[in-house]
């Protein structure tokens, strides 16, 4: 069998995967999101947070909730770090510089995990296990409480209400995440992914001699940085590493992992706004271009333009033999159209344009599953600027889902789409204008400036893989890469939060004969060109100068 | 107004932290240990690195991990020379050691990120292929160019792979054996034996895994 046939045989068999998990896990996720049941350990942990889980919020104590809970979670992460070396647990590792605690901090609460730090030899198993592996969590159970609140803003009517913060934190994390992060951490050990408390440990070497390793609960970490598109990685090379990504098997079933959620909470979306229809024309968007962009990965990957590829007879630097080209360019495009960021393989050594897919997939807006909650939220902004400019066309005022999106809501979707690209592209600008940024570059040229492009474009979209030749451990990216995945993260979330107040006071509009049909799949596809349309526009100058010159010059 | 938005934004930020420390509770505590538990129980080898052991039942590494095969380091020699008496892994350019904590002489497991168009990257490509031309040609048995497959003149992206292609070990049987004072037909079935095909078929690639080969390898010398 040819690799690229074997290549197809697993997208197939991932998409028949995901295919069969989708409707019991959408459908679940709407009950889990609509049920009035608290369960016994729920309402323990409600009286200890001191919430009423009940009491229904709008959309400024939502997003109040959402701000306090993720200002206290950096805060607290980064104190752990400052303090690792005199914490006990830490096989004694020292603490973490303010300036890398900080980016780090940012980094796993904003669901990003951009790492400037290397994982096997800085952070020790209580920062991994109680700090850095609960924001995995964490951090991905907010980003669902704010898509579940933006579509009950499309659900609900003449209210202003959008449920209540705690209780969408909650119930995400302990009915959906953990149970399937024990399911998918104890497959992982099967397949040999580490799990213990060992401290550095020698293991002796076939030609004599020791090697030093540190364990760790390593599968119980992979398990949700996949599940929660999250990324971060227990040891330096990521999913790359054997004890973190055994085999082939391991290999899909991560991947797996990564899109289960975001395809799903489609499904979700389709339940709780009363039409399954309109869930499947959002699948259907989501789904075009993910596979799209597999079918381009792989055509550039395998045909292996370069001159280094060339003369190797294939693009392998930076891959694993058990993976070949098509897992690892599988895994490549999933983790970059998703918040993800985890890597197999090392993006930064891959063919120019192949380069350039992961870093569109990113600018995107990573909508296409995108990350768990961030991906829906997102594209229902994209869906939501889709029928204005259909409604431009037809001089009509647009609805979505029966509500109207007037002159308030589409300002709200027109600053979300500005925030990203004003931080990729402005502190790319900067970052270039600078004389010292560019030292961290290790290639020169046009891929040297798409190693900054790539940082910017991961920090401010919350994805965290890197073109890792660039050495970010610096003042000026720990900071800058810091703030912009703060910004990138929460300020969408005000704008979201804010639209689905301004959708839940709605009272709904009777659909027409000339309503827009957006559960149709002509729908589907002037989503796709709207998506397209607008980042090709904004980052088609910057792409231009990085992967775009090089792809062409090889 | 300003007192009552100072006690309001004093009181969520309560809520937040006290959720913040349960929740670690219940996903850094309680759920690691769990699955800990599971693991340790039901996994027990995998769980702790799937060390191997030679038939001396001495452990040799961890059969997940990629190792050096290489002679005693020379004086005045930057980089110790591959001991050709066994099967080669690819090359580990990316490969470091701590920086950080060096009380300790941990790996780094990471890759080279150069670019195709990279300098450096393609001289690491060409030194290797002449390498692996000159280290593997025997009296009765010429290296051709294209007979070495990608992995053989890259480096992977832990560093730390522990598998080669079925090329690039088909290309070492004539060394090993020459080196070993084995007939080439032993050492052909011996990678024969193992060899990893595509899981069902069609997941991953067809692999060898170095450090397996090498201990039965030795395993048979030392009979």
């Amino acid at each position: 069998m040819s690799p690229q046939l074997a290549g197809l045989l697993q997208l197939i068999a991932l998409i028949a995967a995901l295919a069969l998990a989708y409707r019991p896990l959408g459908d679940y996720m709407a009950k889990v999101y609509s049920s009035e049941k608290h369960y016994a350990p729920e309402k323990w942990i409600y009286k200890v947070i001191g919430a009423n889980p009940a009491a229904e919020m709008r959309w400024p104590a939502y997003l109040r909730g959402v701000l306090a809970f993720s200002a206290v979670s950096v805060l607290f992460l980064y104190l752990m770090q400052r303090v690792q070396g005199s914490l006990p647990g830490s096989l004694g590792f020292s603490s973490i510089d303010p300036d890398q605690a900080f980016n780090t901090a940012a980094s796993f609460v904003a669901n990003t995990n951009w790492q400037s730090y290397y994982g096997e030899q800085a952070m020790g198993h209580v920062v991994q296990t109680g700090g850095l592996a609960v924001q995995n969590f964490l951090s991905a159970a907010v980003g669902m409480a704010v898509a579940v609140a933006l579509v009950r803003g499309f659900a609900r009517s003449r209210t202003g209400e959008l449920g209540n913060f705690w209780a969408d934190l909650v119930r995400g994390t302990v009915r959906i995440l953990i149970p399937i992060s024990v399911i998918g951490a104890i497959v992982l050990v099967a397949c040999g992914v580490i799990q213990n408390f060992s401290g550095i440990h020698q293991v002796g070497q076939f030609t004599g001699g020791t090697q030093e390793w540190n364990g760790g609960a390593v599968a119980s970490q992979e398990a949700i940085k996949e599940l929660g598109t999250n990324g971060g990685g227990y040891f330096n090379a990521n999913s790359a590493h054997p004890f973190e990504n055994p085999n082939p098997l391991s290999n899909l079933f991560e991947i797996f992992l990564i899109l289960l959620i975001p395809f799903a909470l489609t499904r979700t979306f389709g339940r709780m706004v009363g039409s399954l229809k309109q869930g499947y024309a959002i699948l259907g968007t989501m789904a075009v271009i993910w596979i799209g962009f597999v079918a381009l990965m792989m055509w550039t990957e395998f045909a292996h333009r370069g001159p280094a590829f060339e003369i190797a007879g294939g693009a392998m630097e930076g891959k694993e033999t058990r993976f070949g080209i098509a897992g690892s360019s599988l895994f490549a495009v999933s983790t970059t159209l998703t918040s993800t960021g985890a890597v197999n393989s090392f993006h930064s050594s891959y063919t120019g344009f192949g380069g350039g897919i992961t870093m569109l997939g990113m600018q995107l807006g990573e909508i296409a599953p995108g990350g768990v909650g961030s991906g829906l939220y997102g594209m229902l902004i994209m869906a939501i600027i889709a029928v204005f400019i259909a409604g431009l066309m037809v001089g009509r005022t647009p609805e979505y889902l029966g509500k109207k999106i007037g002159t308030r809501q589409i300002k709200f979707a027109a600053c979300y789409i500005l925030v990203t690209p004003a931080l990729v592209l402005g502190f790319t600008a900067v970052a270039m204008a600078l004389p010292t940024p560019s030292d961290s570059m290790t290639n020169s040229g046009a891929h040297g400036f798409s190693e900054i492009l790539y940082a910017y474009t991961s920090g401010a979209n919350n994805n965290g893989s890197a073109f890792a030749g660039l050495n970010a451990d610096t003042q000026w990216f720990n900071s800058t890469i810091g703030i912009a995945m703060l910004l990138g993260r929460f300020l969408p979330m005000v704008f979201v939060l804010a639209l689905a107040g301004s959708l839940a006071e709605q009272k709904p509009v009777p659909e027409t004969a000339g309503t827009l049909r957006t559960d149709k799949p002509l729908y589907a596809g002037l989503l796709v060109g709207t998506i397209l349309i607008i980042t090709g526009l904004t980052y088609f100058p910057a792409l231009a100068l990085g992967p775009l010159a090089e792809g062409l010059a090889s | 107004m300003t007192n009552n938005t100072v006690s309001s934004t004093a009181r969520v930020l309560g809520a937040g932290l006290r959720a913040l420390l349960v929740l670690t509770l219940v996903c850094g505590v309680v759920y690691p240990l769990a699955v800990t538990g599971v693991a340790q129980a039901l996994f027990n080898d995998k769980a702790n690195g799937s060390e191997l052991k030679d038939a001396s039942g001495q452990v040799v590494g961890s059969s997940l991990i990629g190792q050096r095969y290489d002679l005693p380091l020379k004086d005045g020699d930057e980089s110790p020379a591959p001991d050709l008496k066994w099967f080669q892994p690819r090359p580990s350019n990316g490969l470091g050691s701590n920086s950080a904590n060096t009380q300790y002489s941990l790996i780094l497991s990471g890759a080279t990120n150069r670019s195709g168009d990279n300098e450096e990257l393609i001289q690491w490509v060409k030194d290797a292929e002449a390498a692996v031309v000159k280290d593997n040609s025997t009296a009765t048995y010429k290296v051709d160019h294209d007979d070495i497959p990608p992995d053989a003149v890259t480096s992977s992206g832990s560093g730390l792979d522990p598998d080669i292609s079925p090329a690039y070990a088909k290309l070492q049987v004539h060394r090993v054996a020459e080196r070993n004072g084995l007939d080439v037909k032993e050492v052909e079935d011996l990678v024969a034996d193992h060899t990893t095909g595509r899981l069902l078929g069609f997941m991953g690639e067809p692999r060898v895994n170095v450090l397996e080969l090498n201990t039965a390898l030795r395993d048979r010398t030392q009979d």
